[in-house]
């Protein structure tokens, strides 16, 4: 069965590009806006891996990390997060929040399916 | 949705953000220390890098990345963003839109912007280039090396966090061949054994002449919290023992165990974890529960709105030709459903319609900029007002808008409000206040521009105005038409001209523009005090209510929101042979229009002829025609260009039974009519004499 992959960015082009882009590789993916909808959406589907923007409108990307590691459900569960800015002190916060790993946009398509055989295989 | 252009889609959303972002740096002025205004303008910054880069705008994201870098520092509060930083901001914000559109558009200009940006943000300090993420791990293994000995313990919560040990295995696997063992001394007995907890540490050595990076990356990750060793093979000892720390004297030596198995042990523990993962679907519910309404928009092709305008359109004509012929037929069935789909298109209209009305607010929000940069540009401090933003306008309306608003906006501010010197000794505020409001009065929207202002001058727009040969010296012109005359072309009584106004360009081109929409533009004045710029507009372009009315053989119409009342003709009231005289509307006079006459109508007139009186704002005309048939839907079709000369008429529109029927221009025969009445009074004015 194929892998579901949550992915969370407000900017829905960036959505679009990773959705086709893990669509083609075979990847099922759920795509949410914010941190409030993935939450939701995390909720309502089984998710194998995440792929959260930490800048969002509404519900950031940490809050949404810590939030959605509350719930059992996560456990488990993979978290990457998109960021512009490889600050170090961000990357620290979002890996205290439960991060998995992280993936510094602008990335190309392959670079994007690397980290995901990464982090939950193909 | 996945067959649309991905550039076109990130142009869009690029739109959107760059508008976020103006307007977050303008608010930004107001309120420099509002911390989430900051990070508003940044987080469209950021998201605009982000997606630029990845649909190939490489100039658009590089820039940006610059720009954001300096923006940074306001973010982390080691810049104040006053009003340098701002405009600084707002020329980068430019420069972007401009990449967007033309990745190569002068770079020599981009440099400059962010190096006025950089001063702005930091005096001196220079520009801390964001590293790179690639971790600087030492030095290239040397050639000799023929292999890798890792080892590495997982930090205890790892694999709650979504870190599959196996993968990181695999991914040795794929650099080489790896032969692994797992060091099981950790393992705790079965009953306090944590299903979800990592206890195994892991031998692996990995063959082959791989770099050390591609090693570090594999873990890069995880690295952080982890115990981790890696060290190169030396060439002869392919098993050789490495002198590990402490820690591995500390750990027994396990039994070497095969990939299969680890697998099957770990799979036990992702087993495990996965029932207690499932169990507790009631806090999911719950948040769930708690989900705010999205307010879900589409975007959709303006034309696509426009096409689906004109096929309402047509179908409200072809019910219309249904209605009609129920009527003819008088069968009950048929009148029926006729009377249901009149229902319906009329329902129908009224949702098409509201698909295309559009907000305001995002006319106005450009013009936050252009009065920021007016301000800037003639040192003047303007306080910029808007209300109303909600009020609702077709978008056609709202798009031909901008430029005659821009025009006023410019005049009120170049010319309306007089610098602070002046201000001051009439004891005014220092800053001008410039208030923009939209509202609905009935069908239509008022729109007004106001300034607090020196007002206009009288006495010199009359001088203006008898040089340029629009009046004669001494004729007498009540106060509204002088202050209309700023409307005439080539009128301009700004004594300097500036680069923004003064060229007697601009007013005239507003009034044709408005005259277009079919609105009006009004002004009132105030000496000292200000001036109030009123434009009315109707709510739609494509669909109105009309009232049909005959003359001779021929059908017109009137738009219904301009109609005041209808009257029969008193006989006797004839008028003269011009075709226009004037008729007692319960003690006032108002200027009528034969119709029959303007139109040369042959034929014998009916007996009783109607008038319709006409109205815009204050001035009313009496139209008189053979026959009022009554109020219908009105879909309004442009006239051909050979005949969009014609003033009398707006347009035209298909009736029913398939005829056609031309659509009255009211503001031009209400300013024919208060011509009428004007010289009327200027002939008694005379005859008193």
């Amino acid at each position: 069965m194929s892998k579901t992959i949550l992915m969370v960015d407000d900017s829905a082009s960036v959505r679009q590009m990773v959705g086709m882009t893990l669509k083609q590789a075979g990847y099922n993916v759920v795509e949410a806006c914010d941190g409030r909808e993935a939450l939701q959406k995390a909720a309502a589907n089984r998710v194998d891996a995440v792929i959260t923007d930490l800048n969002m409108p509404g519900m950031d990307g940490l809050s949404f990390i810590r939030q959605y590691r509350t719930t059992p459900a996560s456990s488990g569960v993979p978290i990457v997060f998109l960021t512009t800015e490889s600050d170090d002190a961000l990357k620290a916060q979002a890996k205290q929040a439960g991060a998995t790993g992280w993936m510094v946009k602008p990335f190309k398509p392959d670079q994007l399916l690397a980290i995901m055989r990464k982090i939950v295989g193909a | 949705m996945s067959n649309l252009d991905p550039a076109e889609v990130f142009r869009q959303e690029a739109a959107d953000l760059i508008e976020t972002l103006e307007q977050a740096l303008l608010d930004l002025e107001k309120r420099p220390d509002d911390s989430e205004l900051v990070g508003l303008a940044f987080r469209a910054l950021h998201t605009l890098k982000g997606s630029g880069a990845m649909f190939g705008f490489v100039a658009v994201s590089e820039f940006i990345h610059e720009f954001e870098t300096a923006f940074d520092r306001v973010r982390k509060g080691e810049a104040a963003a006053d009003r340098r930083l701002i405009a600084a901001a707002l020329e980068a914000r430019d420069h972007v839109a401009r990449l967007i559109d033309d990745p190569d558009v002068d770079p020599a200009r981009g440099e400059a912007i962010l190096a006025a940006l950089k001063v702005a943000v930091s005096g001196d300090a220079p520009v801390v280039l964001v590293a790179q993420l690639e971790p600087v791990a030492g030095v290239a293994a040397p050639a000799a090396v023929t292999g890798w000995h890792v080892r590495f313990r997982l930090p205890a919560d790892a694999l709650t966090l979504g870190t599959n040990p196996l993968l990181l295995l695999d991914e040795l696997r794929g650099l080489g061949p790896c032969e692994v063992s797992a060091e099981i001394a950790d393992v705790p007995p079965l009953d306090r054994i944590e299903p979800q907890q990592c206890y195994l540490t892991w031998d692996v050595t990995l063959r082959g002449d791989v770099p050390q990076e591609a090693v570090d990356d594999v873990f890069l990750f995880v690295r952080d919290d982890m115990e981790l060793l890696i060290e190169p093979l030396s060439e002869e000892g392919t098993q050789a023992e490495p002198a590990t720390p402490t820690e591995a004297s500390a750990m027994p030596r396990a039994a070497a165990v095969r990939p299969e198995e680890v697998a099957a042990a770990s799979s036990l523990t992702a087993a495990s974890s996965a029932p207690a993962g499932r169990l507790p679907a009631e806090p999911a519910a719950r948040s769930s529960a708690g989900k705010v309404e999205r307010n879900a928009t589409l975007r959709v092709p303006a034309e696509r709105l426009d096409e689906l305008m004109d096929r309402v359109g047509e179908l409200v004509i072809a019910q219309a030709r249904l209605s009609q012929l129920a009527e003819t037929i008088h069968d009950p069935a048929l009148v029926n459903v006729a009377e249901e789909i009149e229902r319906l298109t009329s329902s129908l209209r009224d949702t098409t319609m509201g698909t295309r009305m559009v907000p305001i607010g995002s006319l106005f929000g450009r013009f936050r900029r252009l009065v920021h940069d007016l301000s800037e540009e003639l040192g003047k401090s303007i306080n910029f007002v808007t209300e109303g933003e909600d009020t609702e306008l077709d978008k056609t309306v709202i798009e031909q808008l901008a430029d005659p608003l821009v025009h006023l906006i410019r005049n009120s501010i170049d010319h309306g409000l007089e610098d602070a010197a002046r201000r001051a000794e009439s004891g005014k505020p220092a800053a001008g206040t410039l208030r923009l409001s939209a509202s609905h009065r009935g069908a239509e929207v008022a729109i007004t521009v106001s300034d607090d202002g020196a007002g206009l001058n009288g006495e010199r727009i009359r001088r203006r105005a008898e040089e340029a040969g629009l009046i004669a010296p001494g004729q007498p012109v009540s106060e509204a038409e002088l202050n209309r005359m700023i409307f005439q072309p080539g009128f301009s009584t700004a004594s300097q001209v500036t680069a923004l106004s003064g060229r007697g360009v601009g007013m005239d081109v507003v009034k044709r523009t408005i005259d277009g929409l079919r609105g009006s533009i009004d002004v009132e004045t105030r000496p000292g005090k200000g001036t109030t710029m009123t434009l009315r507009l109707p709510l739609t372009l494509a669909i109105i209510d009309g009232l049909l009315v005959r003359v001779g053989e021929d059908r017109y119409t009137i738009p219904l929101a301009a109609v005041e009342e209808c009257l029969e003709l008193p006989t006797g009231v004839d008028g003269d042979a011009r075709g226009r005289s004037f008729l007692n509307v319960r003690g006032e006079l108002v200027p009528f229009l034969k119709l029959r006459q303007v139109f040369n109508t042959e034929g014998r007139p009916d007996p009783f002829q109607k008038v319709v009186v006409v109205a815009s704002d204050t001035t009313r005309v009496g139209l008189v025609v053979d026959q009022i048939i009554g109020n219908n839907q009105t879909v309004i079709k442009q006239l051909s260009r050979l005949h969009s000369g014609l003033k009398t008429f707006s347009g035209a529109t298909i009736l029913g039974d398939g005829t056609v029927a031309l659509i009255l221009d009211v503001i031009h025969l209400v300013a024919f009519g208060q011509k009428l009445e004007e010289r009327r009074r200027a002939e008694t004015l005379g005859r008193a004499a």
